[in-house]
């Protein structure tokens, strides 16, 4: 059994509720933070190594120090439970199980920052999870754990709860803002970045909710202890939300010490692939990062195994590695189509583009046609090539990095299935009727 | 006729209350949403004239936001409306046969209502549920690991709770 920091109490009969949260030590972080200066807890999360749950993987110590900080203007910590990244669902089970844990992470947080008023930006679908916190806000308040002058400290700090309408989008920071202010979630140009200039143009820090729950087991255990689990730079623990074609899809918490395949194939976790079947293929990290086939997700190209950390994923690049991301471990199996798999990521990214940089707005649109097209039997064999150019044009071209997000899926997908998408072009009746299959792909490592 | 109640009117001045002076804007959102679960599931450009009049902004500042965001409707939606998945996992797990299937009972195709005005079936993009797929979100809630039973039976519930 994995370490676990911020699932521990998931289990607990009615832990959504105080009074039970409480009883189990929870809000003791914030007691803590509160005997602290800010500057005090910022060195805490430094130690810690704790690095943004989001995606980028930022050092969330960094990122708070480099909060500027004008006299007289205040200061706005924003939560991003904007949650779209398709195979991501973690931030949803926190909340909605573990309320609490969020909320006394971000006060802890809100005192770190100087922010009085703190925002956690939710994905509107989320809509039953906002009366969840909601609850868990109004009962913080009740016990005075939010307000005016809490527990005597003279810091004052609310938070609320806004949701947005249905934008991918709006998971980028600056587009985040942007739709907390009332607007369309257009990204800005950065710099300057929240840090000087976020909402209403005031220094602003957005983090993920994971990471904010992290803040809560990283001031229990002081920093340093909460380091020592994990392996190098990646510290902590980290949530995995795993779907597709496992026997036991779902959120877990791994400590980042577990092999890939240990991670799959473990009764603890995935549980093997459904119906005995054999892994073809895996996107690790939320559909923005590289897929991987079996093979390469296993072993490194050195031939070492691939560990669930932030480094072994991304071990080789973009050639032969992947990422860490968000944590949304998407399993394909041999039955699946990758050609399919990438023609709903590239409609999903068109879909969410902007539309602000034309090589995102054209190019994620003549993506999903080519490859709508070739999953259709009427592609030709320069379309594999025209699509790699495509996203080569997206890639480094654009406001922000969902040009990227689109283009990396794609990118990949050729890179390792090319054979795949060629077979479509030469069985343009087969492909209709069946799927490509394992092929090369295979894992030997493993049997299934 | 205004589709803003007292009640509501009140809940526009607290949501307005959550942001500092002057920042008022930051409400539209969660207004339209509210306004548009009040006027049957979508948002007309009287609804969205009136949004704009008792927040302060210009109509037009209203449209770009309601134009933006996929879950305002700017068009009559049926009373039921199915959000079915279709990204990637959802995928992996059958959704596209869930589509079709939930298609043939209705007999409308994706962004269509029913003639009686009941159901209206849409696809959506990943709605961060892709370890229950396939899955929708019907009204405020997810429906999640669909089979084609599961889906017969909230036909028949949502047809029996309109005749309630
Ligand atoms: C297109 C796009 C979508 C994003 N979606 C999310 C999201 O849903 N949730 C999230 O926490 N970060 C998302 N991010 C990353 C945020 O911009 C930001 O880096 C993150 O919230 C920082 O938090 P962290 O440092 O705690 O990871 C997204 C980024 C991009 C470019
Ligand atoms: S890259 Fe795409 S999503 Fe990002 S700002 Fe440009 S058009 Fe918008
Ligand atoms: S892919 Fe359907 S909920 Fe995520």
């Amino acid at each position: 059994m994995g370490r676990k920091l911020l699932l521990e109490k998931a289990d607990i009969p009615g832990i959504r509720s105080y009074n039970v949260y409480r009883q189990h030590g929870g809000y003791a972080a914030v007691e803590k933070a509160l005997r602290m200066t800010p500057e005090e807890v910022v060195e805490e999360v430094k130690k810690s190594g704790l690095r943004g749950r989001g995606g980028a993987g930022f050092p969330t110590g960094m990122k708070w120090s480099f909060l500027a900080k004008p006299a007289g203007v205040p200061r706005y910590l924003v939560c991003n439970a904007d949650e779209s990244e398709p195979g991501t669902f973690k931030d949803r089970y926190l909340m909605e199980f573990l309320p609490h844990l969020l909320i006394e992470g971000l006060i802890a947080a809100s005192w770190a920052l100087g922010s009085h008023r703190t925002y956690i930006y939710i994905r509107g679908e989320y809509a039953w999870i906002v009366d969840i916190l909601d609850q868990a806000i109004a009962e913080a308040n009740a016990h005075g754990w939010l307000g005016k002058n809490i527990l005597g400290s003279g810091f004052d700090c609310q938070i609320y709860v806004q949701r947005g309408a249905g934008a991918y989008i709006c998971g980028e920071e600056t587009a985040l803002i942007e739709s907390l202010e009332g607007k369309r979630g257009n990204p800005r140009i950065k710099p300057p970045f929240p840090a000087v200039k976020g909402l209403w143009d005031c220094p602003t820090v957005v983090n993920n909710v994971e990471t904010l729950a992290a803040v809560v087991p990283i001031l229990q255990l002081g920093g340093e202890e909460y380091a020592k689990t994990g392996i190098g730079k990646s510290t902590g623990t980290k949530l995995i939300s795993a779907c597709g074609n496992i026997n036991r899809p779902g959120v877990y918490e791994i400590d980042m010490t577990i092999s890939v395949e240990e991670f799959i194939y473990s009764d603890e976790y995935c549980g093997g692939i459904a119906g005995g079947k054999r892994l073809k293929a895996c996107i690790p990290g939320g559909s923005s990062v590289p897929i991987l086939p079996a093979n390469l997700l296993l072993r490194t190209a050195k031939g070492e195994k691939r560990m669930m950390t932030y480094e072994s994923l991304s071990d080789g690049g973009f050639q032969t590695g992947s990422m860490m991301g968000s944590g949304g471990f998407i399993v394909l199996d041999e039955d699946q189509c990758v050609v399919r798999h990438t023609l709903t990521l590239a409609r999903f990214y068109r879909h969410e583009s902007c539309g602000q940089c034309s090589p995102c707005r054209e190019g994620t649109g003549w993506m999903e046609k080519i490859l709508h097209r070739m999953e259709h039997g009427k592609g030709r064999m320069e379309d594999i090539d025209l699509l790699w150019d495509i996203q080569r044009r997206i890639e480094g071209n654009t406001i922000c990095p969902l040009g990227d997000a689109a283009a990396w899926p794609v990118a990949a997908a050729i890179r390792h299935f090319r054979d795949e998408f060629a077979w479509h072009v030469t069985a343009p009746e087969e492909c209709l009727r069946r799927n490509y299959g394992l092929a090369q792909y295979a894992d030997e490592l493993v049997s299934a | 006729m205004s589709k803003f109640t007292e009640e509501m009117k009140v809940e526009v001045t607290r949501i307005m209350d959550r942001y500092p002076e002057g920042k008022q804007k930051s409400a539209l959102i969660p207004v339209l949403l509210m306004a548009q679960d009040a006027s049957e599931g979508w948002l007309s450009p009287e609804v969205m004239d009136e949004t704009a009049a008792l927040l302060g902004l210009e109509p037009i500042e209203v449209y770009e936001v309601a134009t933006f965001y996929s879950m305002f409707n700017l068009q009559p939606v049926g009373r039921h409306v199915f959000e079915v998945c279709q990204t990637g996992p959802c995928m992996l797990n059958g959704s596209d046969a869930l589509i079709a299937h939930i298609q043939h009972r209705l007999g409308i195709g994706v962004g269509e209502t029913t003639p009686d005005g009941l159901f209206t079936l849409k696809t959506v993009e990943c709605l961060g549920a892709c370890g229950y797929a396939p899955m929708m979100q019907l009204g405020k809630h997810y429906r999640e690991h669909l089979t084609p039973e599961k889906v017969d039976a909230l036909i028949e519930a949502c047809r029996n709770m309109t005749m309630a």
